[in-house]
């Protein structure tokens, strides 16, 4: 595999020279350039997806219509929030963001596989974004939810519901944000395949290289699924195909499976780079090596595969057929094993050790008991009969928003804490960070935990309105909602004096439990970090 | 993290490529951005040349990326065993995507074909629904199985012509793999002409017109590819030990030529109906 001796680059650049502004920003085939244009993107669309959750969360303040026209413009911003945390902050942090700052040092290498497609993979996601964001200011909107389901979504046959261009201008905005997905994919596995310095073996790989890796294969085989069923909604929609219209024999029902085929593995695919960050960030505060290292590591291999074969537990009220749901019940369960080994290995890896409570390890224990709560009621909802009766409830509002808002979210805070000192060079405020952390803690509990108890009350999801007797944890929800605003906003101070006063940050700032290859190069990093492959052992 | 010494002249003591900063990628971002928003213009308002000019763009770009990366692989040094095998491999991850994307395809087939009372309004649970007839799989649709069969040996001829460093059967074998390529797309076009069901005609045109066309759209991208090995063939890139562009076009040409096979065995064959005369 790589080794030094035949290294040989005809090429009379100079390493250490940076090209200028356009050549280093626009035209970028650096793979720590390109990471931070991907954090500096998802924070700018989490700015506007945040905005979108404020004024949900001032219109369900009380009973009665607030600041919203009616139900589509409702149904248009809960749709444009969930796609843009998903497509546009969420994966561009984790994935585009971390991955491609350390997944290349981690490994020993000195770039990604693919420096122009990895460049291309982050612009394709700027003019989906402005398609989407646009989207919502052409015609009603695209008031389909995230699910995008038909008929909700078609315009044609019987039923009329979204006929504007906005829906178009959201399914190919998602048709762009696939592609630079399913590139980037690529570009991963090619990197960690191909590209790992002499000595390090799979199976010394860090656990965030060993998530990237199954995430990059899940986005590969998942996203062009998407890509087919939005295909055919768009020619249903535009092209007179009946895939989806009941009117020329097509079934609604279709979509839910090809969308959810995609769909579950989409969440494993934001939660599993999270859980490569906690477990980097757990050893690193706890002093000690991960606990079970194999195990973590295979534990994702089986969430990945596993996550293949669950899918229709999003369908429990579609009409499928009842066998069906015993099996999906029975799969779905079954995650619970391996995610169970990931959360006990976290609790084992700090058992004993000596953990410094710094910003980054408060926000991984954050993560720890949020992601628990999140995933114990993912297994209530994997009963396909108390699903009957909490389907499209905000109970499942609470349950994703568990795993996802303070799940994966937790997990790119503690990831922004741990490695903001490596890749700007200058280190966070330790003070400011932990003001951050109990704001964003308290803020986002009591937004989402009330959201359990006005599920099992029967309150809908995707309704700009709700009965007067679910007012008091509707407040609350709000009130709850400001409080996690306002840490975002601290969030941002932080950041500024970061920048503006922070400490010079050594090469390694955490001390010995900090060991992976990141911690041995300069803070920030040279351009190319590796002119020659370290060794591994 | 001790390095091997180097005494090499390069800056970098390592096989891989480092690319240079390119424009390429950002403006085939936003070509690919105008070509898709152009198809929302002209799908609701009949505005044609935002999509025209996206399209353009995007092939403009196409072009000039791939002529950067013909230039760099022929470029001594820069494309190293370790990044051949670094290419190998992004080919085959990107055809295992592009088999997903055809998998969406087959499973909109028989989610209708094995459950036809899937098929909403059906009178009675039948596939293909009452009152389309299909195509005799035995005429056209079994002379392009055994066209794209054919190619698939002409192609591997020409392989191994190359690698025998016989050039002039590498470019005959390549040649007839093409020209197998182009028959096959206009007897494809000629069924499409005749058949017994308009585009619009429900669910059963919906799925064999669009796995059959996005088949069809991949073998003139696949036949593109090896026209363009074809002239690189001419102008002497490929040696017998270095010529994965190639390579590459042939995996994908026998992709193709797999998801045809399961076109005709699933959709034309399994799937026939009362037969059109």
């Amino acid at each position: 595999m790589a080794s030094a001796t035949d290294a040989h680059h005809g090429h009379d650049a100079h390493h250490d020279h940076k090209p200028g502004f356009v050549q280093r920003w626009l035209f970028s085939t650096n793979h720590k350039d390109i990471g931070t244009l991907y954090i500096i993107f998802s924070l700018v669309a989490a700015v506007v997806g945040v905005f979108l959750s404020f004024l949900m969360r001032l219109e369900l303040q009380q009973p009665g219509m607030q600041i919203f026209a009616d139900g589509q413009m409702w149904n248009a911003y809960v749709s444009a929030h969930g796609l843009i945390m998903v497509f546009f902050v969420i994966m561009p942090a984790l994935i585009g963001g971390f991955g491609n700052w350390f997944v290349p040092i981690m490994i020993g290498a000195p770039d990604m596989a693919f420096p122009r497609l990895n460049n291309i993979s982050f612009w394709l996601l700027v003019p989906a974004f402005i398609l989407l964001t646009a989207s919502l200011f052409v015609g009603g909107g695209p008031g389909a939810g995230w699910t995008i389901y038909p008929p909700l979504s078609g315009r044609t046959g019987e039923v009329l519901y979204q006929t504007g261009p906005a829906m178009d201008m959201a399914l190919f905005a998602l048709h762009l944000a696939g592609a630079s997905s399913i590139l980037g994919a690529a570009n991963f596995i090619t990197t960690i395949f191909n590209m790992r310095a002499p000595g390090m073996t799979l199976h010394k790989m860090p656990l965030f290289v060993w998530s990237m890796l199954v995430t990059a294969f899940l986005l590969l085989l998942a996203v062009p699924v998407l890509g087919g069923a939005i295909t055919m909604l768009i020619t249903d929609r535009n092209f007179g195909t009946a895939f989806f219209d009941p009117a020329g024999g097509g079934d609604p029902v279709l979509f839910q499976h090809l969308f959810w085929f995609f769909g579950h593995p989409e969440v494993y695919i934001m939660i599993l780079p999270a859980f490569g960050i906690i477990s980097h960030v757990v050893a690193t505060f706890s002093r000690k090596p991960v606990f079970g290292y194999l195990g973590m590591a295979y534990a994702m291999v089986a969430i990945g595969v596993v996550g293949f074969v669950v899918w229709a537990h999003h369908m429990y009220t579609s009409g499928i057929d009842v066998d069906t749901r015993a099996y999906f019940m029975a799969a779905t369960m079954i995650i619970a094993v391996p995610t169970g080994i990931k959360i006990f290995s976290w609790i084992a890896t700090m058992w004993g050790g000596s953990i410094e409570l710094k910003t980054p390890m408060l926000f991984a224990i954050g993560f720890i008991f949020l992601f628990t709560v999140g995933g114990v009621t993912g297994v209530v909802l994997a009963n396909a009969s108390i699903t009957q009766v909490l389907h499209n409830t905000y109970y499942v509002v609470a349950h994703f928003h568990y795993v996802l808002s303070l799940g994966a979210v937790f997990g790119i805070y503690a990831g922004i804490y741990y490695w903001i000192g490596k890749m700007s060079g200058r280190q966070y405020p330790e003070f400011w960070g932990k003001v951050h952390f109990w704001l964003t803690f308290v803020g986002v509990n009591m937004t989402f935990f009330p959201m359990h108890f006005l599920g099992t009350q029967g309150m809908p999801r995707r309704y700009p309105d709700y009965p007067d007797a679910m007012w008091g944890w509707n407040f609350v929800s709000s009130v709850g909602s400001y409080i996690a605003i306002a840490s975002f906003v601290v969030f941002f101070y932080v950041m500024w004096l970061t920048f503006r006063k922070g400490e010079k940050a050594a090469a390694n700032p955490w001390g010995a439990g900090a060991t992976t290859l990141e911690w041995r190069v300069p803070s920030p990093p040279p351009f190319h970090t590796f002119d020659e492959l370290p060794r591994i052992r | 993290m001790a390095g091997t010494p180097q005494n090499g002249a390069s800056p970098y003591k390592h096989p891989y490529h480092l690319v240079d900063p390119s424009p390429w990628p950002l403006l085939g971002a936003f070509a690919g951005g105008a070509l898709l928003f152009g198809i929302v213009l002209y799908a609701h308002y009949r505005i044609g040349w935002v999509m025209i000019g996206g399209l353009l763009a995007t092939l403009a770009v196409m072009f000039l990326w791939w002529r950067d990366v013909v230039k760099e692989s022929r470029t001594p040094g820069l494309h190293s065993a370790v990044t051949r095998l670094g290419l190998r491999y992004g080919m085959m991850l990107f055809i295992a995507s592009e088999v997903m994307f055809f998998v969406a395809f087959f499973w909109a087939y028989f989610h209708f074909a094995i459950y036809p009372e899937h098929v909403s309004g059906a009178t009675r649970p039948v596939w293909p629904p009452a009152g389309i007839h299909t195509f005799d799989p035995w005429h056209l649709p079994l002379l392009n199985t055994l066209i794209l069969l054919l190619s698939g040996t002409t192609v591997t001829w020409a392989h191994h012509a190359l690698l025998q460093d016989d050039r002039k059967s590498f470019l005959i074998g390549l040649a007839l793999t093409i020209g197998l390529g182009i028959f096959f797309t206009t007897l494809q076009a000629y069924e499409y002409s005749k058949a017994p069901f308009p585009f619009t005609g429900g669910v059963y045109p919906s799925v064999f017109f669009l796995a059959t066309g996005f088949h069809g759209f991949h073998v003139i991208i696949g036949t593109i590819f090896l026209t363009v090995c074809f002239f690189r063939g001419l102008a002497g890139h490929f040696t017998k030990e270095k010529h994965f562009g190639f390579e590459a076009a042939a995996w994908y040409w026998h992709f193709v030529d797999v998801v045809w096979l399961f076109l005709f065995v699933s959709i034309y064959v399994w799937g026939a109906g009362p037969v059109q005369h």
